[in-house]
């Protein structure tokens, strides 16, 4: 009935938890993923590195690659090259989208829903159609090719247009996320305490997104170093790190260069996704829960300043989407002009062929199907499986991963592991399985951590309550957790969708005669000079990309007026 | 409470939790009869949730053993032990029905469909939601949710009731009506039930026994009227309820001096010898409080020096004229009326020795 002091009595044991059968099957099933990652991801990943240190016949080498390529002055200038246009595109996109996230957020402009729209375009195409808009606009028979100066598209010029176009969204995004975690009382109190409205932009709006600013430096950084559409395209003979990748490979069968090249690009994309994860962690401790939202107010100088910033950057982006249209269309560029599908018949085109399409679509479908599958489960096991914490926390390493690694250097990695002769699952080496366990892994992080934010919303307690009611786990994730998360499922089934559409990277040394893909369509009908049926082509991945786009909204919007009707009073 | 034998229902011993190098509970036991309601009550921080964590096997403790109906259980998951819980938050399944909630744990029992319509319907009028099943959580108040929680917890006919601060979500009046509802409940079925609070109101005024934490070790077990007159150390009396602490010296003849004002120190002075330092606890509203000397045995003149309204009685602070520390005394309205109680008043005071607890000053809170 009361305390009873264990006076001089040894210590109690340590009390072993009991791990039901439950936990074991969670605990299973975690490790079946983990292991997928492992596979996927690093094996790959040690398989392309260990491959820089070896020459052609497999030999241990040392550093003598490296010495190599630090010695080609053609080689190692791509460095220099790859820093520079990447810092100019951040620049440039950072302030480009930080005026258009405030402008969306902080103003009174009209038609922002619009606005917001149209700074998504790019995210539906694949990098190479912008750069062949470019060709188009500003090539030797562009037509505002005057508009340069004199100066040639190909080369930086062309590679920092067609980047800043490709990254926007991306980075629009993160400034749009970081302008609404404003507080309204903050700009109360500045104002209260007669504030000029420049004095309040730098002592409280300013410091308020200064991680968002950040975090979308290091992502845009990323984003166009890795990027390769956009230099194959218009790069000319400038030479950046990823269409070096591309070139020792594909031009120069040299696989060893290549994966040496692949490890000095992996190098600032791993650092700065590092970079990335440190600035986010600091981002959500900024958050008070008791944040009040912030309301603009009107202001005819500002509105009509933003509004005439967002009308050039919205009329820019429809501009090269809008060309790229034009010219799939054109029948003979740009000597006749008249309206025609002829450059849509791919089959009668070097490189291209209808079959590419649908195996993109194919390719696209089974990566959202299996990929939110697993991506959601992993998600659920990671947050909410109990004990084990050794595999949840190598599990979370393992899912971060992917982020880091640019598409190039996954597809060329996987060349190496899963063509090397001793390896067991060699065969799906040029199948399907191959492009869609590649797509699933390069896009595994995003999508991951959108279930994780997901997941992390729902009440913790949901698991200890149905333990308590003895129903099996697996009931309350099917029941209760996948139609709570149904929103966010639909999310990343769609990102999985639109971005296996898009993608050229990873796939491009993937790709067998048997599963060519639309994006690499578009490369190959662009590189044999079908400029026009690659734009076509490009097209295809955009209407697509749209339409998978509008089916989520309608779907999204009809789960959330019906079957959540619980989230509404 | 069955004092007459028999085994406890509940019985926890030696129970430690570390995380990390933070121990939370230090070697904690406590036992819990059939049918008993039981508060454990400390202040944020003190261990309380931790205790119902490891007795319900959500976070398991890392040494020491429970025991529920003479089955050790000290290392089962949640899923084999016997109980039902009803958390902070509720945890409703937000996308089922009032309905689909109660019946979730029945479900998957595999019992008829008629069975388990009847006992939702049962449970239904026994929380008085019947008219509100088809809605969902959100639909509903947070009085409501809360008794949508409960009789989901209860639906399967659990050994035993766990409650995690299952009120403090709630407004102050639906609080105070839903404690009522829910002891009475508890009476009705008999259930065993440990409930977790940080508010002493409700503890004193819901359990059969009440156990006051601090800082991961139990300080006292005990009725609430024990509890509260006879507060087993200062942090308990400071705790539950208002207590005046005044530093004293005991001096000879059983009597202690509270900074001049010497007074009878009652038994708890028996245990000290003179020249202690000691804490001296007395409730405001045990300070007897006169106009005249000669009402009070020991009375001594003090000062009102402030007065504090607080809706049915004032608590007054008072100054002893002869010096010393100032302290406070609780008078009815009729009585503040009659004293004409206003700053700088002078009245009587006597503490009475029957009221007072005494703990070596090194205790102090």
């Amino acid at each position: 009935m009361t305390q009873s002091a264990a006076i001089g009595a040894a210590q109690p044991p340590i009390v072993k938890p009991k791990v039901s059968g439950e936990d074991w099957i969670m605990r299973w099933v975690l490790v079946g993923i983990a292991l997928y990652l492992v596979v996927t991801i690093l094996l790959p990943l040690y398989a392309i590195m260990s491959k820089s240190f070896k020459n052609a016949d497999g030999a241990y080498i040392g550093l003598a690659n490296y010495a190599k390529f630090f010695s080609t002055p053609a080689l190692f200038w791509s460095i220099e090259n790859s820093l520079t246009v990447t810092l100019i595109c951040c620049v440039i996109v950072v302030t480009a989208a930080f005026i258009y996230a405030y402008a969306l957020t902080r103003t009174c402009i009209p038609c922002k829903s619009l606005f917001k729209g149209v700074a998504l375009i790019p995210i539906l195409m694949p990098s190479l159609l912008p750069a062949i808009a470019l060709v188009y606009l500003f090539g030797n028979q562009g037509i505002i090719k005057d508009w340069l100066f004199g100066y040639e598209l190909y080369g930086p010029i062309g590679i920092v247009m067609g980047e800043c176009f490709y990254v926007f969204p991306h980075v629009l995004t993160i400034m749009l996320i970081a302008m609404a975690n404003s507080d309204a009382r903050l700009y109360e109190a500045s104002d209260a305490l007669g504030a000029s409205k420049i004095k309040t932009f730098f002592t409280v709006t300013l410091p308020s997104v200064r991680y968002g600013v950040v975090s979308a430096f290091f992502v845009c950084f990323t984003l166009v170093i890795t990027d390769f559409g956009v230099p194959k395209v218009v790069g000319g003979k400038y030479n950046v790190l990823a269409t070096d990748i591309y070139k020792q490979v594909v031009g120069r069968q040299d696989f060893e260069m290549g994966a040496v090249v692949s490890m000095v690009l992996l190098l600032p994309a791993v650092f700065a996704f590092a970079a990335d994860r440190i600035v986010q962690r600091r981002q959500v401790a900024l958050l008070s829960a008791c944040a009040v939202p912030f309301e603009p107010k009107p202001n005819r100088l500002v509105d009509g300043a933003m509004l005439a910033f967002c009308c050039a950057v919205g009329f820019i982006l429809t501009g090269i989407l809008a060309m790229a249209a034009y010219a799939s269309f054109a029948k003979f560029w740009p000597y006749d002009l008249t309206m025609s599908l002829k450059h849509y018949n791919f089959d009668l085109m070097d490189g291209g062929s209808w079959d590419a399409y649908f195996n993109s679509i194919e390719m696209a479908a089974w990566t959202a199907v299996i990929g939110t599958a697993m991506v959601f489960i992993g998600a659920y096991l990671v947050e909410k499986s109990k004990g084990f914490h050794s595999g949840r926390t190598a599990m979370q390493l393992l899912c971060m991963i992917p982020m880091a690694v640019p598409g190039l250097v996954l597809g060329l990695a996987y060349v190496f592991f899963f063509n090397a002769p001793n390896n067991p699952l060699g065969f799906i080496y040029h199948t399907m399985p191959i492009l869609v366990i590649c797509t699933v892994t390069h896009f595994y992080t995003v999508s991951h951590l959108t279930a994780v934010t997901a997941l992390k919303q729902m009440d913790a307690e949901f698991e200890s309550v149905s333990a308590s009611l003895k129903v099996p786990f697996y009931r309350t994730f099917i029941r209760i957790t996948v139609p709570v998360c149904l929103p966010a499922i639909l999310d990343i089934s769609m990102y999985l969708f639109v971005n296996a559409m898009t993608t050229v990277s990873a796939v491009v040394f993937l790709y067998s005669p048997d599963t060519a893909l639309a994006s690499v369509a578009i490369l190959n009908m662009d590189d044999a000079g079908d400029v026009a049926p690659a734009a076509a082509m490009g097209m295809m991945i955009v209407a697509t990309a749209a339409g998978v786009r509008l089916i989520h909204a309608i779907l999204t919007r009809g789960i959330l007026t019906r079957t959540q009707a619980w989230r509404h009073r | 409470m069955n004092d007459a034998g028999g085994p406890p229902y509940l019985r926890v011993d030696n129970l430690t939790k570390k995380f990390g190098d933070f121990t939370a509970l230090n070697n904690v036991s406590l036992a819990v009869n059939e049918g008993e309601f039981v508060c454990f009550l400390g202040p944020s921080g003190c261990g309380k949730t931790t205790l119902l964590r490891a007795i319900a096997g959500l976070d398991i403790q890392t040494m020491g053993t429970v025991e529920q109906a003479g089955h050790d259980i000290s290392a089962l998951p949640p899923k084999e032990r016997d109980f039902g819980i009803v958390f902070q938050s509720y945890a409703l399944f937000p996308n089922l029905s009032v309905t689909r909630n109660i019946a979730y744990g029945l479900e998957n029992k595999k019992m008829p469909r008629a069975e388990i319509d009847a006992r939702v319907a049962e449970l239904l009028i026994l929380v008085g939601l019947s008219e509100h099943k088809t809605k969902y959580p959100a639909q509903l108040s947070g009085g409501q949710q809360q008794r949508v929680a409960l009789a989901r917890a209860l639906a399967t006919s659990p050994g035993l009731l766990l409650l995690d601060e299952p009120l403090s979500a709630l407004d102050a009046k639906v609080r105070i009506r839903l404690r009522h509802e829910i002891k009475h409940l508890q009476h009705q079925i008999g259930i065993t039930t440990i409930m977790v609070t940080h508010d002493q109101e409700e503890a004193l005024a819901m359990a059969d026994r009440i156990v006051v934490m601090n800082h991961g070790v139990i300080e006292q077990i005990g009725t609430p009227t024990e509890i509260y007159a006879n507060p087993a150390s200062p942090f308990v009396a400071d705790f539950i309820g208002t207590t005046n602490f005044m530093e004293a010296d005991v001096i000879d003849g059983g009597r202690i001096s509270i900074s001049g004002v010497v007074t009878a120190g009652g038994e708890d002075a028996a245990r000290f010898k003179p020249g202690d330092r000691v804490t001296v606890c007395l409730r405001p509203e045990d300070v007897l409080v006169t106009e005249d000397a000669a009402d009070g045995n020991g009375a001594f003149p003090v000062t009102v020096t402030d007065v504090e309204f607080l809706g049915s009685f004032y608590r007054c602070h008072l100054k002893p004229a002869d010096g010393g520390a100032e302290f406070r005394a609780d008078l009815s309205a009729n009585r503040a009326r009659n004293f004409d109680v206003r700053e700088g008043r002078a009245l009587f005071a006597t503490l009475p020795e029957e009221f007072i607890r005494i703990y070596a000053a090194r205790d102090a809170a």
